[in-house]
């Protein structure tokens, strides 16, 4: 590339900064969700969103309306998330954090290999439900992307209400800051807990149907997920929910405007370098002031 | 109402309870006295299943409740205010006190009465209420942790030392309330190092030494008795 950046590109680079970064923020929230309350690192979250994905397919094929398919998956993998925390996760609750690593482990090989098994290898692409599109400088931008920013903004601002208003939320939160204390006070926690990984499951398979018709599905699709949320919530600070949403829209948009310079495959090296400053720098989060 | 047989428990690997006794009736107020580290907290904990006894039963109102998870025993009326308050710092003092008032069962009329007696009490607390937990003081957090275990109108209150680093105006407030609770019947086991008010406050007291009892009476009869106060708790 020559000196000097053209506006328009910039401009395209920051509205497709902007729609990775809610689909991002959409695996990312569920995740430190359910780091901030379990302190489990859920390394199936990817796979969650590519069971989503593929649930979305499935779904899409039999109803033929993608709303119908989006809402069937939702609650296909939420309750899926719901039986693995419960028969996996919560038998391991207070052990040793490699252990419940190793488990998640285990789940997302179970899962991948459950995909292949039921889909097959090949990928599934899913149809956008809207068509349309809008002139942006020098390209035609489909109003599907932008659509799928602003649903996963809608999900991720209802789950901000539910936890910041309802009698649930209140009680994730409680258990978030103390679980011995939530489960004096009469919190089931072990329900909370259980409630939580769905919710968080659910929300991963929400964003592998919007990301279907974008990128395709398949059975690998979610290491990489897994790998991008896990920078997000590291960088956002591991269990903080708004710091993660700010830090989904950060990294897609540094590997958006790192994209003009480089290759996109390249560009993902930005991420990796923001995970390492903020380890060295700032291991609370980037987002997250300094604790004393 | 709610007796401790035997009870034995440890931390890790340490013996902490080697065989604990203890009765206290309905609306009773017993003081669990002893120095640092005697097994006053952990005596509490077991109570309330956030400690699991190794040996022992633990009753309440005849119902063998010993290893029931923790989260079930408010509903049978046990309620804890542990010794450093536990307050969820990032929630307000009003979601604070919504801990325990958000049970089923508990209507809107009886959820407004609720809180109205323990902002009577606490008027700080109606002030403070939509202020986050952690940015009280000490004394308030204290309050809030007491109130907050009101919330679940409790049979009995566990109380673990509520008079620990608080200003005498404090300790004052706090007197008060555990007089409020004994007058409206809920019974409390006081763990305390401030000897005069757990004397003051109870109709009965243990001593704990080592993870036993060593002593129990009347606590009309230990105002007297300096002797036992010097030997288990050099005051």
């Amino acid at each position: 590339m020559s000196v000097g950046l053209p506006l328009d590109q910039i401009a395209i680079q920051t509205v497709n900064g902007i729609v990775n970064g809610m689909i991002l923020a959409l695996v990312a929230s569920g995740l430190t969700l359910i780091f901030g309350i379990m302190d489990v690192v859920n390394f199936a979250h990817g796979d969650l969103v590519m069971l989503g994905g593929f649930s979305g397919a499935t779904a899409l094929a039999v109803t033929g309306s993608f709303w119908i398919a989006l809402l069937v998956a939702v609650i296909t993998i939420a309750l899926l998330g719901a039986a693995l925390q419960a028969s996996t996760l919560r038998p391991l609750l207070g052990r040793d954090p490699l252990t419940t690593i190793l488990a998640t482990f285990g789940m997302s090989l179970v899962l991948q290999k459950y995909a292949i098994w039921q889909w097959g290898p090949s990928a599934r692409n899913l149809t956008a439900p809207i068509t349309g599109q809008f002139s942006l400088f020098y390209l035609q931008y489909p109003w599907y992307r932008v659509a799928t920013a602003a649903l996963a903004a809608a999900i991720i601002g209802g789950l901000y209400a539910f936890l910041k208003y309802g009698r649930y939320g209140i009680w994730i939160r409680a258990t978030t800051q103390d679980r011995l204390m939530a489960q004096a006070m009469g919190i089931p926690v072990p329900v909370v807990h259980t409630v939580v990984f769905a919710i968080g499951a659910g929300m991963a398979a929400a964003s592998g149907v919007l990301f279907g018709p974008l990128g395709g599905v398949t059975q690998t699709m979610g290491a990489d997920f897994t790998l991008r949320a896990f920078i997000v919530v590291v960088v956002g600070g591991m269990g903080n929910l708004g710091g993660s949403i700010l830090a989904s829209m950060f990294i897609s948009l540094l590997e958006a405007y790192a994209s003009l310079v480089v290759s996109p495959a390249q560009a993902v090296i930005v991420s990796f370098v923001a995970l390492i400053v903020t380890l060295l720098f700032r291991p609370t989060g980037l987002f997250v002031p300094t604790p004393k | 109402m709610l007796a401790l047989r035997d009870i034995h428990a440890y931390y890790a690997k340490s013996h902490i309870l080697h065989g604990v006794t203890i009765d206290v009736g309905p609306g009773e107020v017993v003081g669990l006295l002893g120095r640092n580290g005697v097994g006053k907290s952990t005596t509490l904990k077991t109570i309330c299943g956030l400690v699991r006894p190794a040996q022992g039963r633990v009753e309440f109102e005849g119902r063998d409740v010993t290893g029931w998870p923790p989260h079930r025993l408010p509903a049978l009326g046990i309620a804890y205010v542990p010794e450093d308050r536990r307050i969820f710092r990032l929630l307000t003092v009003l979601e604070n006190l919504r801990t325990g008032l958000d049970r089923p069962g508990v209507s809107e009329a009886r959820r407004t009465e609720l809180l109205e007696k323990v902002y009577h009490h606490f008027p700080v607390l109606r002030e403070r209420r939509s202020q986050a937990g952690g940015t009280l003081s000490g004394g308030e957090q204290q309050m809030l942790a007491i109130a907050r275990a009101m919330m679940l109108e409790p049979k009995i209150i566990l109380l673990d030392e509520p008079t620990e680093g608080l200003m005498p105006r404090m300790v004052g407030q706090i007197r008060e309330i555990i007089r409020v609770l004994h007058a409206e019947g809920v019974a409390i086991l006081l763990v305390e190092q401030n000897v005069p008010l757990t004397l003051e406050v109870s109709s009965r007291v243990y001593i704990m030494e080592k993870g036993v009892v060593r002593h129990q009476a009347a606590a009309s009869e230990l105002r007297e008795r300096h002797d036992v106060i010097r030997q288990y708790l050099g005051v």
